[in-house]
């Protein structure tokens, strides 16, 4: 009985021993060995990523992890949603405790080197900036010397906002918050004068207030922070699969392929690109893995980009963001896929 | 009688390491050894191959990069143009200036609770009793969050404090304000500054503070010599001098002198633009710790106080009272001097629970070394490992040095057994 139990210790250990190396492995079969996808997301950002009432996870960056699911799985809800902050996302995606990382994170030199993440691409172009209470009576961020400042620990909004104000010779006292929560807490209660975040980020705290016009966001934008989804360094096709899956929402809205129109134009689109898109010529999804509707089923998910842009965190919504950078390359903005072929 | 031999002994059997309880011990601490050295290895191994895998080093290089982020009122001069190492310093020594400062608090709090739980007054001894159950009984992350809280929504901002009629005016003779940030305190200031003492790494030690530290040292030894001499002429002719007001003397009137010669004053903070300066702020994250620390602290100590006095016997307060000492005095020259030794080992473990604890401090954004090295550094620079190891070893290294000064200080005061 002893030698039974010692044996299935042994036998448990070397499985977790396994477990702990599987995060070199083969993030496609083990996605769909599982039966599903597991997406690290924020904590909670209304418009971004956020459980509505009844749990269900809602948002511009949930749309991602939908679209990717639907590719890979058939199902787009079929997505596990770990929650993480601004200091555990990281360790979380490079220890395989999340497939993919889609929570507003900026793509940096060093996160896409030294920690071993690849960035896919961008899904949102966004900057820091600062957002005040009207009473204040300030304008600009250039009159913020001496203030109190909230921000949160381990984004790279903490380096920008000291060089910042290292730039432009000013002071200020920082107040380190975990959580987009506890931030927007401390600057409802005055704890601090100023809360510095991407501006996309403060548009969505502040579209959670009560009294979201008695808070204005300064003019100024001090960073560049493109967001976008990562993947762990190492297993490319899982990279190219999530990549892909990104630009076939971007392109659909160029192509005008959206989710009302998405049957008639994969049976009657004169349209190769947009055929090769929908997987009705070519055969694009075997190339990654995939079956060639891939892209048809990501693009259901919660439609193009643009729709779900608009949904979630556009004009029409209360966070109501302008498409601004984020409109196509052809509308003037950044948004530009590369051709499906 | 001779030819009584001791039996022979049987030759040895490798069944007798399990049967024979002269090997079987042996055995199986040899088997847990080989368990334990088993487990580490692959624990080790596994690491170094899952490191290897994320094509990631273990390099503690990153501590002489520039940290590029702010700290809080740093106790040193700290920019964001330092290195991750000078961060890491700034943080332990924040974890040392709470932890210390929390022993004492809590070590006051937790002799008077525990006394007062003794109490004849049966109100008293019942409201410490509350405190104690209450304190020790939450845990004390929600301690540090609510009295956090209640600091940010009850006081105001410092705007508050603004126009010819405030809603808050400063305390104390216009020289403390509350507010939702921080405390605003009076700072010291000089009028006939002697200049500074460059320790280098940019640590400047004003010289009026070095003359003020070299007069209460010297204080203290000229007291000794005092009571020393006082305790020789007793000896002698049986009067004891008295001797407070020298000691006073000694201790006051070169400090005097002192304030006035470098015209010693209070400099009170003043609202400049969006808040105070000029005075000192003290953080409301600090506070909050430091409150919850010695708060819930301070119950566990009580209670140890309280064991403590009990386990001394009755007969000696019964004694002390036959000799016609007070109950105050009794106290403290009988019963307290006795308790210590019993007090002593287990207060040790409280103040290393209270080091430990002040990690906590990452919940109000009070930036010690959980905050600086295994909060910011660590997230910036992506060293999970090396930022873990070092923290892990500079907690053990502050815990081994904690519980050596005490158990210096047990040995002294300890039973001796003569």
């Amino acid at each position: 009985m002893k030698r039974t139990a010692f044996l299935g210790t042994l036998t448990a250990a070397t499985l977790l021993g396994g477990g702990a190396f599987a995060a070199e492995g083969d993030t496609l079969a083990e996605v769909k060995a599982r039966d599903e996808l597991i997406c690290g997301v924020n904590t909670g950002l209304v418009g971004f990523a956020a459980p509505d009432a009844n749990g269900n996870w809602a948002g511009f960056d949930i749309a991602v992890c939908k679209a990717v699911a639907a590719a890979v799985l058939g199902d787009p809800s079929k997505v596990k949603y770990v929650p993480t902050t601004g200091q555990t996302r990281f360790t979380a995606l490079s220890s395989g405790e999340v497939d993919v990382l889609a929570r507003n994170s900026t793509w940096t030199y060093s996160r896409d080197t030294d920690l071993k993440l690849d960035f896919v691409g961008v899904n949102y172009y966004d900057g820091q900036g600062f957002m005040v209470n009207k009473d204040l009576g300030v304008t600009s961020a250039k009159e913020l010397d001496g203030a109190t400042i909230c921000i949160q620990t381990g984004t790279t909004t903490e380096l920008n906002l000291a060089d910042y104000f290292r730039a432009n010779n000013m002071s200020y006292q920082p107040v380190n918050i975990d959580s987009n929560a506890e931030g927007e807490q401390q600057y409802m209660a005055g704890a601090c004068d100023a809360y510095t975040t991407d501006a996309s980020g403060l548009a969505a705290t502040r579209a959670a207030f009560a009294d979201p016009e008695n808070h204005i966001i300064l003019p100024e934008i001090i960073s560049k922070e493109p967001l976008g989804p990562a993947v762990r360094h190492g297993d490319n096709n899982w990279g190219d699969i999530v990549r892909w899956t990104l630009n076939a929402l971007i392109a659909a809205e160029e192509y005008g392929v959206t989710s009302t129109n998405l049957e008639e134009l994969s049976a009657n689109s004169a349209n190769p690109e947009v055929q090769r898109l929908l997987g009705t010529s070519d055969e694009l999804g075997a190339m990654m893995g995939l079956d060639n509707e891939w892209a048809k089923r990501a693009i259901a998910a919660s439609g193009n980009y643009g729709e779900i842009f608009a949904a979630t965190i556009g004009e029409q919504t209360p966070i109501g963001l302008a498409r601004g950078l984020n409109a196509q390359w052809t509308q003037g903005g950044l948004m530009y896929a590369p051709p499906f072929r | 009688m001779s030819d009584i031999t001791a039996p022979a002994q049987p030759s040895f059997r490798p069944s007798m390491l399990i049967y024979d309880r002269r090997y079987r011990s042996l055995t199986i601490q040899v088997v847990v050894f080989i368990l334990v050295m088993a487990a580490a290895w692959w624990l080790v191994g596994n690491t170094i191959q899952n490191l290897r895998a994320m094509g990631k080093d273990f390099d503690f290089g990153f501590l002489w990069s520039r940290a590029g982020y702010d700290i809080p009122s740093p106790p040193i001069p700290y920019t964001s143009n330092d290195t991750h190492l000078r961060a890491t310093i700034v943080g332990l020594l924040n974890t040392i200036i709470i932890s210390f400062l929390g022993c004492i608090a809590a070590t006051i709090l937790g002799v008077a609770v525990g006394v007062a739980r003794l109490s004849n007054n049966w109100l008293f001894a019942r409201l410490m009793t509350i405190y104690v159950e209450m304190f020790r009984n939450i845990p004390l992350l929600l301690w540090i969050l609510i009295i956090y809280a209640i600091f940010t929504e009850i006081l105001p901002a410092p705007s508050a404090y603004r126009g010819d009629d405030p809603a808050w005016s400063m305390i104390l003779f216009d020289n403390v304000a509350l507010t939702n940030r921080y405390t605003a305190i009076p700072t010291l200031g000089l009028t006939n500054d002697p200049g500074e003492l460059d320790l280098g790494a940019r640590i400047l030690i004003d010289w009026a503070t070095i003359a003020f530290a070299v007069v209460l040292i010297g204080g203290w030894f000229v007291r000794k010599a005092v009571l020393a001499w006082a305790q020789r002429t007793q000896d002698r002719t049986g009067d004891r001098p008295t001797t407070w007001w020298i000691n006073l003397a000694i201790m006051v009137v070169p400090s005097l002198l002192l304030i006035w010669y470098f015209g010693l004053h209070l400099i009170p903070p003043e609202l400049k633009g969006f808040n105070f300066g000029g005075g000192l702020n003290v953080q409301n994250a600090f506070v909050a710790l430091w409150l919850a620390l010695t708060l819930y602290t301070g119950a566990f100590i009580a209670e140890i106080v309280r064991a403590g006095i009990l386990a001394v016997s009755r007969g000696q307060t019964e004694a002390a009272y036959a000799l016609g000492m007070r109950s105050n005095k009794t106290m403290n020259l009988v019963i307290l001097p006795q308790a210590l030794r019993v007090i002593i080992p287990p207060l040790i473990s409280q103040y290393l629970n209270l080091t430990k604890n002040s990690s906590l401090a990452i919940a109000v954004g009070y930036m010690d070394l959980r905050g600086t090295l295994g909060g910011t550094t660590l997230n910036q620079t992506g060293r999970e490992l090396e930022a873990i190891v070092l923290m892990m070893l500079i907690y053990l290294a502050l815990s081994l040095v904690i519980s050596g000064v005490m158990n210096i200080h047990n040995n002294r005061v300890k039973l001796k057994e003569r």
